[in-house]
């Protein structure tokens, strides 16, 4: 139960606890169970109290993993290629020491080992797909594999949606209670439009599993939950073509920044080295996101620039090449550390570019749910954001156009999404209505009779479904206002 | 009060009205394309609060509700206990109070 506890606790506290509990019990430990989550938690438990000092500036819970790892990367400017053999060995007998010491070490040489860490848990979290920093969120492939044959019992088009209703049936199947599972749905259906897509549903799956055994729910969904997490992480080349050929509704604001980051990519190529092609696709990205983000929540401007660099990754995972791109991704990621080396402003872009996969939390499902909070981070990472425009100074221009196409591309399919919604309920209600009407018949045959002409004639013609509804829903209102003048008279 | 909703839902207006002015508070009523009603009742005290703001408050309370909706585990009628939705509403009324 503890360890239960502690689960919650972690998910629930301030970002240096998060950040250095999570990275270094799973850095030490080589594991992708879930019974090993628990050995983790307990270790988590021992170090809690030792990982407060560190300087890591307390941010909300979905951030807890971006900040330790832009310090870890501000660090591993001084000290990184003759640590890195040598510091992941290291990293046992430190984490044992750090757990058994808990006041003896003073707070500079435990954030130096920290940072170390964090440095070294970034670059192998980077080569390796099944990093342990969330682990209990951190879909492993054996379980990717098995949620997409589920997926695929549901729905043969993996490039499709689960209806909200075919998916309820579903996940009833797995005993979790109701609001258990309308809480899993809240957090997992991260456009809300009722549907999930391969990514939604994985993460829905992921976190039934994780309930099931145990883990309490998180407050938000994780970084590694994320929709555009998922897809970078995951990419399969089948599951890729037919994604991208074929999304619609999910990602639309999202394809339009990767498609800007590749053609700034292929552009700044030509002419440039790599670190420089990636400093001006970090500010680029800080443009594109900032404003398809900001169209959907205009508030949050802190989390900008690690959004946007979020989006590093995922363009090298997308097609036209999806194998080599995910190399490219990788190699992109240990370039990376010499590229913090080079300047200051890469320092500040590339910590939030190491943030990639931990940096879609700023996208809009966190956001929507800890918008307070996110008012609290935007005062944290004014620096980030300061750097980010002006390296993307140059080439604004470019991605503003397709800003506004992608803008408006979402805001109709949001629209389109809540019209349906809309008609669902519209539909529902008037079977309501037409069931109560039946009940008190007897007494205004007359009126009903009159009443329901028109109506069936309506419902012939081709009036849009909301109309019908709403002018059905009128004339019953009406109806019901005569029925009960008629019960009065009867009465009297 | 009940004309005044039959008003607001036979013009289709899915805009507010100020349904019931007591000396106390006021009371505001929204009506959606789907009959749902929203109802917010506001301390006559607080006169800061204007009509747009209203209007865009009831919109927000709209917008949420839908998301509640697309909730396949979410039946009408039920009392809502989506975080997102309480969030929302927990931040207008610490904006307006």
């Amino acid at each position: 139960m503890m360890s239960k506890n502690d689960g919650e606790i972690r998910f629930g506290n301030s970002a240096e606890l998060h950040g250095t509990k999570v990275q270094i019990p799973y850095l030490s430990t080589e594991k992708n169970s879930f019974k090993r989550m628990d050995d983790e938690d307990k270790q988590q438990e021992t170090q809690s109290p030792t990982m407060s000092p560190l300087a890591s500036p307390p941010s909300s819970p979905p951030h807890y993993q971006r900040v330790p790892l832009s310090h870890g990367y501000s660090k591993l400017r001084s000290s990184t290629e003759q640590m890195h053999p040598a510091p992941y060995e290291a990293r046992q007998p430190l984490v044992q020491p750090e757990g058994s010491s808990s006041g003896g070490q003073g707070t500079k040489p435990l954030r130096h080992q920290t940072s170390l860490i964090r440095s070294f848990s970034v670059e192998r979290e980077l080569q390796d797909n099944n990093s342990y920093l969330d682990e209990p969120w951190r879909i492993t492939e054996e379980q990717r594999e098995y949620y997409v044959n589920q997926f695929r019992s549901l729905q043969p088009d993996p490039s499709s949606f689960i209806s909200g209703s075919v998916a309820k049936n579903f996940f009833t199947k797995s005993k979790l209670s109701i609001p258990e599972l309308s809480y899993i749905w809240e957090l997992s259906d991260a456009d809300c439009d009722g549907a999930l897509t391969l990514p939604e549903f994985c993460a829905a799956f992921h976190l039934i599993v994780a309930r099931k055994n145990g883990y309490p729910l998180p407050e938000g969904l994780p970084p590694t939950l994320q929709p555009e997490y998922l897809q970078a992480a995951f990419p399969k080349p089948k599951w890729d073509c037919q994604l991208f050929d074929s999304y619609s509704e999910s990602l639309p604001a999202n394809q339009q920044p990767r498609d800007l980051n590749r053609m700034e990519k292929t552009s700044v190529k030509d002419t440039a080295d790599l670190p420089v092609l990636t400093q001006d696709v970090t500010g680029d990205d800080k443009q594109a996101l900032k404003s398809t983000v900001n169209e959907a929540l205009p508030k949050d401007v802190s989390e900008d620039p690690a959004t946007k660099s979020g989006l590093l990754p995922p363009p090298p995972a997308l097609p036209p090449r999806p194998c080599p791109s995910q190399s490219e991704q990788v190699s992109e990621a240990e370039l990376l550390p010499q590229l913090s080396r080079a300047s200051s402003q890469a320092a500040e872009s590339s910590p939030s570019k190491k943030d990639v996969p931990y940096s879609q939390p700023p996208s809009k499902p966190i956001r929507r749910k800890f918008r307070p909070e996110n008012q609290a981070t935007e005062n944290q990472e004014p620096s980030t954001v300061a750097g980010g425009p002006a390296s993307a100074a140059t080439v604004k221009s470019h991605p503003t156009v397709q800003k506004q196409s992608s803008k408006q591309k979402k805001a109709i399919q949001t629209a389109i999404r809540k019209n349906k919604e809309a008609n669902a309920v519209l539909a529902r209600l008037n079977s309501e209505l037409q069931q109560q009407l039946k009940i008190p018949k007897v007494f205004i045959k007359p009126n009903s009779q009159r009443k329901k002409e028109p109506l069936e004639k309506r419902s012939h013609t081709k009036l849009s479904k909301e109309e019908e509804a709403e002018e059905e829903e009128e004339e019953e209102e009406e109806e019901e206002e005569e029925k009960k003048k008629h019960l009065l008279f009867f009465c009297h | 009060e009940i004309s005044a909703w039959g008003s607001l839902v036979a013009r289709r207006e899915r805009n507010l009205r100020q349904l019931y002015p007591t000396g106390t508070s006021k009371v505001y009523g929204y009506v959606t394309n789907s009959k749902v009603k929203f109802v917010m009742v506001v301390d006559s005290s607080n006169t800061a609060l204007r009509d747009n703001e209203i209007r865009s408050m009831f919109r927000k309370l709209h917008n949420s509700y839908t998301d509640v909706m697309c909730n396949p585990f979410y039946t009408p009628g039920d009392r809502i206990q989506s975080r997102a939705f309480d969030n929302m509403v927990t931040s207008m009324m610490i904006q307006v109070c």
